[in-house]
Parts: structure tokens; sequence; C-alpha cells
């Protein structure tokens, strides 16, 4: 084992990691005077001619970059497996590395001018990147701890970085106390996994769980767990940092947030339950529920779907309807985890990407309406068709996807999730879950098509510019992008779930 | 050929987004035209076997879950193909008078999306195609209504919204249940697949309870008046002509083809609802004020016998159904055609007792004529589609409920009535001349109503034309749909 190896499986990381270093000096070095007037109560200021160049120097080395690891990820190979499960290359962790990337790519995309101390803005987020990729690429506990906690500490910065917006303070502090107890639970759980079991390595611990019979040191320890997880996928009811954090935090970092660690996070729990906790599955059957982790995470999915669903219904505030629509979706997406088997995470993966790309591209629009009419409210998208027809019609496609209807992929990605799970069990045993979640998505079209309403209904919007088209082109072309990805995968569905199915031989 | 409909429809839709407004009503005409043209030379084709459910495109989709691109043909589906097309063409012309400040081209996007998904609906010989189809029509409804709609669009478009997506909910669980049971989702497999009958008996009532959401089914019909209210001209027509056809055809080609055992064990129970929905219907059309809502009750009541003919399960029953669908759309779209663009966008009213004082047969001859034509084939006068279809589905009847006919002649007297009621009370009220209703007339000066315009005379010239020629001779229509209702095999032996 040597250093080169290690090198060698670590490329995007350690690329991802050369270029944050790189954008922070280029951020420190050109922005220096205007910092300083960065503390200020008003509006985000007009970048003043020479930081606007600097942006663009940071945005472009932070795309390039992205660009490489993500290069540098396809050169990976095959199968690789480093210290027991600590840096494991394979077919599924590169393909969700490329994801993180890409989404990563996304959002610095969308972040530009968007606050003051551009390049360690960026920087931040490259950081959160490297999380995400060590996140999805590991399969022992003790690393996976450490690339939750580089993503949550980054993730926390960035919400509170919008330095002239107390509300960003606010969502800052708060996510920080929820995700740090919820990391301690993390941590304390996985300590008893690591007690019972003798190892921190995934695939060991599952040998070590099939011996045993399920004591109630073990399901502490399996419950603790999944309430870390469960805050970082803001499933209820552990998501009481999500609608703070969606409205407080500055809009690209609410769209990473929703959107690159959402993904990583699906990602690591399916391998964490399905691999490490297989043994120990239980079975959330109606009237045949059997103690293991699958009951656990069918109740969160409903208490998700439920109270995500229900106080979407009363919210004004655009990111924050967003935040309980993610509860709700994260109640959804569980389902495929529940369900198990190669189907059941295949579905998982599915939908959570395509739920990434949607958010991106919605928060994308809530961004450039933000920046144009100076809030994100419900009345500021009034009569948005007449002043951006193509925001609008890109909204259309991420509001109706989200309510699964065709021909966009939310529809598939739910057909193909509840089917999943309407076969798992004995005796369609998940059902009631099933008609659950649909139950949920009846109430959740009222409030998507809400906002279609007011986009496309409301006149009474003539006193704000008329259109704001031409600006913002590269922001624009990104958010048609995620459109036209959402409505590709939509109608060719193949394409994705073959790649996913293909991961997970 | 008859897959260009689809192609067809969706590309106007698509091209009718980057038009200058003006043209946007002309390529619609010529969209839909095009497809009434390929729907009839289908039609007319004679070496077309449509007794079976024939493949005519099947194309991979996702072959990973066992979906394709799956389209056939047969002489249900045809016909229901050429009654969309004839609704979409005369919808069309009814919505002529979209002003170009009024978003035309979105107008007849949305409009070209609701024709373009039913063909594909009527067309699908693949459940999950049939679902995505199925499920595309809620969205433009919504649009079309809550933008272009009036009394009270928001809430009728909500409900029609919310209703749709409920029973497509259902429909989604009955879909897995038999996608899941058998593996497959061709229709035409799981045609012959055995399902359990503890499958079917709680599988069927989903999936049909779920489709007939949408067919008008008492007591889930309240949608249907209110968004036919508050839909705009073009939307009541699509809405009543077509979109009402989407449930029952659901209902006939998924749940009952599928689910044989559990249609028998339900098949009583949906008599009921439907005798109910008929007479229950009509009763309360016959005490509504607002023209629209007459309109609007009739048409549950119309598609009360559909879902009554469909409970017969025997051959003249069903393709009595198929033909009351074909006929029901052309008549309802004809009259709303009259009450919400004739008459509503001339006078601003359809308050029937302000109608009253109008003496609008006087001032709207041709309104008046045609109004007079389709409450007659709404009745059921022999001669026109209605009495074809209506005495069909009766004789059906009269094999497996004898009672269920004598309610429904009772029902049939209800809807003679309220027609009527409806009919003079807008056209051939002479103004009683009292001192406190003249005042209402005098703010609405018959002399200066706007005459009825070309493109409404020939879509009502279409309409009337389709419900004469099947009323004259139904053999034209029956002649397809027996051969296709007898290779179901849901048919009682020996019915």
């Amino acid at each position: 084992m040597s250093y080169l190896d290690l090198l060698k499986l670590a490329a995007p990381e350690a690329i991802v990691t050369l270029t944050a270093l790189v954008v922070l000096v280029i951020g420190v070095t050109t922005s220096r005077g205007t910092a300083v007037a960065g503390v200020s109560p008003a509006m985000p200021r007009p970048a003043a001619a020479g930081t606007a160049a600097s942006t663009a120097l940071c945005t472009l080395v932070a795309a390039l970059g992205l660009l490489i690891a993500i290069n540098a990820v396809l050169m990976l190979p095959a199968h690789a497996n480093l210290f027991q499960g600590m840096l494991v290359a394979s077919p599924l962790n590169s393909f969700f590395q490329i994801v993180c990337l890409v989404l990563a790519f996304f959002t610095i995309l969308l972040a530009s001018r968007e606050t003051p101390n551009y390049g360690e803005y960026l920087a931040i987020i490259l950081l959160a990147t490297i999380g995400l990729l060590l996140l999805v690429s590991s399969e022992e506990l003790l690393m996976i701890f450490i690339g939750l906690e580089l993503t949550g500490l980054s993730l926390y910065l960035m919400t509170a970085f919008d330095k002239t917006d107390i509300r960003s303070a606010e969502a800052g502090l708060k996510y920080f106390l929820f995700g740090s107890t919820a990391s301690a639970f993390t941590l304390f759980g996985l300590s008893f996994i690591y007690g019972m079991a003798g190892t921190t390595s995934l695939a060991a611990i599952a040998e070590g769980f099939a011996a045993q019979s399920l004591s109630p040191l073990l399901f502490a320890g399996i419950v603790m767990t999944l309430v870390g997880f469960a805050f970082k996928i803001a499933a209820a009811p552990f998501h009481l940092w999500a609608p703070d954090a969606y409205q407080g935090a500055p809009v690209s970092s609410a769209a990473f947030i929703a959107s690159g660690s959402k993904v990583a996070s699906f990602v690591v729990l399916g391998k964490i339950v399905l691999i490490g906790f297989a043994p120990v599955h239980g079975s959330a059957d109606w009237h045949a529920m059997v103690a293991g982790w699958s009951p656990v995470l069918a109740v969160l999915a409903a208490f998700s779907i439920l109270i995500g669903n229900l106080v979407a219904l009363v919210q004004t505030n655009l990111r924050r309807l967003l935040a309980y629509s993610a509860v709700a979706h994260a109640g959804y997406t569980l389902l495929g985890v529940i369900a198990g088997g190669r189907e059941g995470f295949s579905a998982t993966l599915f939908y959570t990407t395509i739920y990434a790309f949607t958010l991106i591209g919605a928060f994308g629009v809530v961004a450039l309406v933000r920046r144009e009419t100076g809030g994100d409210d419900l009345q500021n998208f009034a009569g948005l068709r007449a002043r951006s027809p193509l925001l609008a019609g890109c909204m259309a496609v991420f509001m109706l996807s989200l309510a699964g209807l065709p021909p966009l992929a939310g529809f598939f990605g739910k057909f193909y999730l509840f089917s999943v799970a309407f076969r798992a069990g004995a005796n369609h045993g998940l059902l009631w879950l099933v008609a659950l979640a649909l139950f949920g998505s009846l109430i959740s079209l009222y409030y998507y098509l809400i906002i279609l309403k007011v986009i496309f209904q409301t006149q009474g919007a003539e006193t704000h510019p008329p259109s704001f088209v031409g600006k913002n082109g590269l922001s624009n072309l990104t958010i048609a992008f995620a459109a036209g990805v959402v409505l590709f995968l939509g109608i060719a569905p193949q394409f994705l779930v073959t790649r996913i199915l293909g991961t997970l031989q | 050929m008859i897959a260009w409909t689809i192609y067809i429809t969706f590309a106007g839709a698509v091209f009718l987004l980057f038009l200058p407004r003006a043209f946007s009503r002309w390529l619609a005409l010529i969209t839909t035209m095009a497809t009434f043209a390929i729907s009839l030379a289908t039609f007319f084709c004679r070496d077309l076997d449509l007794a079976h459910f024939n493949t005519v495109v099947r194309v991979p989709w996702v072959p990973a879950l066992g979906m394709n691109y799956h389209l056939a043909l047969d002489g249900i589906s045809l016909t229901l193909v050429l009654v969309t097309s004839i609704t979409a063409v005369s919808s069309v012309l009814f919505s002529w008078d979209v002003a170009n400040d009024q978003r035309p081209n979105e107008f007849f996007f949305w409009l070209l999306l609701v024709v373009g998904s039913s063909f594909g609906v009527f067309l699908s010989a693949d459940l999950f195609l049939l679902f995505v189809f199925y499920e595309l029509v809620i969205v433009p409804k919504y649009f079309l209504i809550a933008i272009w709609g009036s009394t009270n669009k928001e809430y009728g478009a909500m409900k029609l919204t919310l209703y749709s997506f409920f029973g497509g909910a259902l429909v989604f669980i009955g879909i897995i249940a038999a996608y899941v049971s058998a593996g497959s989702l061709d229709l035409n497999e799981l045609a012959q697949f055995r399902f359990s009958p503890q499958l079917q008996s709680w599988a069927f009532p989903i999936l049909f309870v779920g489709f007939a959401v949408l067919a008008g089914i008492w007591p889930l019909h309240t949608w249907a008046p209110t968004g036919h209210v508050a839909a705009p001209t073009a939307g009541s027509m699509l809405l009543a002509g077509i979109v009402m056809k989407l449930g029952a055809y659901g209902g006939l080609r998924v749940a009952m083809n599928l689910f044989p055992q559990g249609f028998q064990m339900w098949s009583n129970w949906i008599a009921i609802l439907a005798v109910i929905g008929i007479v229950y219907a009509a009763a309360v059309a016959l005490r509504q004020r607002d023209l629209k809502f007459v309109i609007g009750y009739s048409s549950v009541s119309h598609m009360g016998f559909v879902l009554l003919g469909l409970a017969t399960a025997n051959v003249l029953g069903v393709s009595g159904a198929v033909l009351q669908m074909f006929s029901h759309g052309v008549i309802g779209a004809l009259l709303f055609a009259v009450a919400g663009r004739m008459i509503y966008r001339r006078t601003h009213t359809r308050d029937l007792d302000e109608l009253s004082l109008l003496e609008l047969n006087r001032a709207l001859p041709f309104a008046a004529f045609v109004f007079v034509i389709a409450s007659a084939a709404s009745m059921g006068i022999p001669g026109f589609s209605g009495f074809a279809a209506e005495i069909t589905i009766l004789i059906g009847a009269w094999k497996t409920f004898p009672i269920a006919v004598w309610i429904t002649g009772v029902g049939m007297v209800l809807v003679a009535a309220f027609t009527l009621r409806a009919l003079k009370r807008s056209f051939f009220d002479t103004a009683v001349e009292e001192g406190e209703n003249v005042k209402n007339v005098t703010t609405l000066n018959r002399e200066t109503l706007e005459p009825i315009t070309v493109p409404e005379k020939l879509g009502a010239s279409l309409l009337i034309f389709a419900t004469v020629a099947i009323g004259i001779y139904p053999k034209f229509l029956l002649d397809r749909i027996q051969p296709a209702v007898e290779a179901m095999r849901f048919l009682k032996t020996g019915g």
C-alpha cells in the first residue's frame, strides 16, 4: 500500500481541494479593499469593477476545477478498496461522485455575484463538495462520519454567509445547533455499533450482525445512527432546521443543501442500512412489523409525508414552502430504502438524483426573482410569466415534476418508487405507506398549483421591471439546462435507470 | 397512420408557442383538421381488423421495467379517436374569438395538449403509457380553466384538478397491483392473465372508481358541474366531449377487461350508482338557474347511461355505452357551445330568468335552431345519436337489470323535462310586460348582439352533422364497435 495508490484513488478529492485553495487565494488577494464594507445593512451592493473581474475569475477557476475532478473520477479504476473500505472505487460510488460534482458545478454557476467575499464563499462550497465525495466513496463508519462533519461544517458556514441578512445568521446558528446535536447522536450510535460488531467496515459489520439477534443495545445504536441521517435528509421530526435554513441562507447555499447534500446522504444512508445493517432489516408491513431499521424508517417516512405536505399548504414564502415540500420528498424517497433490495435502492437513487436537479433549477429561479424583486415571497412571483416566459416555463417544469405529473422526471420517479414499495414485503404489506404517499402527492399538487397560478395567472405585477431575460445569461442557461434534464429524464428515464441499475450489480 | 394523430397534435402544440399570436388559431385549426382527416381516413379504411386490439407501434421505452411505447387500435378506440377529433375541431372553431391580448397561443397550446393526450389514452396498449397520457390531461385542464375561465374559475379549476388527481391516485394503485402480480404492462398480455379472485375483488373497484371519477360517477361527480361552468367554452366542450370519455374508456379497457371476476362481483353496485346518477343529476338539473349548470348536470346524467351500459356486461349494453360516449361527446359539446359561446359571450348572462326576458329566438335565430337540435338530441328523440345509443343500452340492460330500466325511464322523463325547460326559458319565452322585469331588458339591448359568426356556424354544422348521421345510421359505428366488444373477455357467457 503506497501513497501513490492513495493519491490515485483520492485524485478527485485532491483536485477539488487544490481548486478550493486556489480560489481562496484569488478571492483574498483581489477583493481585500471591499471586504470591510461587506458588513452593511443595505441590500447586496452592486459589485465594483475590480471585484467583478475577480468574481468571474473565481467562478471560472472553480468550474474548471470541478470539470477536471469529474474527469478524474472517470479515470478511477472500476473496483478498488483502500484500508478496509475507507476509500472505495466502484461504479456506484463513481457515478454519484460525478452527480455531486455536477450539482456543485450548477451551484457555482448559479451563485455568481451573490455575496461579498465571493472567493471564500466558493472555496467553502468546494470544501463541502469534498465532504460529499468522501461520503459517497467511503464504506467505513469513521470515514463516513468525517465526510458528514466536513460537509456539515461547510454548510453551516454557507448558510450563515450572508452577513447583511439577520435571517441568514439565525438560520446558520439553528442549522449548526441542530446539526451538531444530530452528529453527536450519530457518533454515539456508531460507537454502539462498533462495540457490538467490533469493526467499522460496513461489509464486516454485516457479517458480525448476521450471527447475533437484535439486542436492545444494538437497536439503540441503530436508532441513534438513523437520527443523524434523518437530520441530514430533513425527515420529520428532525426537519426543524430546514425551513429556516432554506429561507435564510443565500439562495445558492440553500440549493446546495437541498440537492448535493441530500443526494450524498441518501447514498450513504442506503449503503449503511442495506449493506451494513442488512441482517437486522426487520419489517414495516402493516400488522406484521418486526423490529429492525425498516419500521423506524417507515415511521420517519410517514411523519415526513404528512407533516411536510400539510405544513407546506399554509406557507407564503416560496423557499419555506420548498423546505416543507423537501421534507415530504424525503419521506417519498425513503420508501425505496424501506423496500430494500437492488430495485428499491435504485428507485431511491433515481428519485433523489432527479429531485436534486429539480431543486437546483427551482432555487435558481428563486435567486433570479429575488435579485430582481428583492424578495422570495409568493407575491414576488406574481406575473413572472409576463416578465420572463423562460423562467416561468422552467418553474412550471420544476413544480409539476415535484408534483409528480407526466411527462416529467418526477412522475416516473414516483411511479418507480411506489411500484417498488408496493412489490416489497409479504402480501403488499407496504401498501399503507404507498397509499399515504399518494395522499401526500394529492395534497402537494394543491400548493404546487397555487405557485403556478400566481406565476401564470396573476396580472397585477405590472409595476416590476417588464423583463429580465437579457440579463443573467449564465443563470438562465443553467436553469434552462436543469429544466431540460428534468424533461428529458421524464421522457427517457431509461437513460438514468439503466446506469443506476448497472452500478448496483 | 392513426398514431400520427398524437404526434401531429403535440407538434402543433409546441409550434404554437413559437409562432406569432395572429397565427395561433389557424395553426390549431389546421392541426385538429389534420387529426380529423386521419381518423376519418382510418375509419373508412376497409382492410383494418377492428375486432382486436392490434398493435400500431411498439418500441421499447424502459426495458428495465418492462415498459413499452405501444399503441394499438380497435373499433372502440377508433370511435373515441373520431369523436375526440370532431370535438377538437369544433372547439377550436368555437374559440375563434380568443383575442390577441388573451394569450391565444398559450390557450391553444393547452387545448392541443388535452386533445393530444386524449388520443394517447385511447390508443395506448401499455398500461404505463396509458397512465402517462391520462395524467397528462390534468394540468392543461387546470390552466385552461384557471386562466381563461369565467364564474368562480379558480375554485372550479382546483376542484376538477384535485378530483382528477385523486382518481389518478386510485388508478395508480390498481395499475401497480396489476403490474406487480402479472409482471407485465402490456394490455393484451394482461387481458390474458388470470389474476387471483382475491386480488380482483379489491383491485377492480379501486381501478374502476378511479377511472369513473372522470366519467362523473355519482357521488364523485361534483367536479363536473362546477368545472364545466367555470371553464371557457372550448374547455367545457373538451371536458364534456373528451375528458369524461377518458374515464369511461379506462373503466372499460383497463378495469373491466383486466379484472373480469372483480367486475362480476361489483357490477350490480356500478349499475346502482349509474342509475342514481342518471335520476339524481336530472332532478338537480331541473332546479338550476344557470344554463351551464343545467347542461353540466345533464352531462352527468348522460354519462350515467354509459356506466349503466358498461355494468350490463353484455354485447348490446357495452356497445351502446361506447356509442353513447360518441353521442354524448358530440351533443355535450354542442350544448356547451351554444350556452358558452353563442349566448354567454353575447349577453354576458347565463341566468335562465334573465335570458327569458331577451327573446333570443328572434335576436339569434341560428343559435335557437342549433339549441333546439341539440336539445332534441339530448332528450333522445329518434333520428339523433342519443336515441340510438340510449335505446341500445336499455335493451342491453333489460336482460341484466330490468328494474334499472324502469327507474331509468323516470330519469329520461326528467331529462326531457329539464331540457325543455332550459330550451323554453333561454330562447322561447315571450317577454312578460311587467314593469319591474322590463328594466333588465333595457340593459341588454338585443339589437346590439353580435350576429353568429362563420366559425360558429361551421363548428355547429359539423357537430349537428355527426349526431344526425349516427342517429340515422348507427350501424355505421356499431359495426365497428361490436366486434371489438365481443373480443373482450368479461362478457358473461351467453349474454
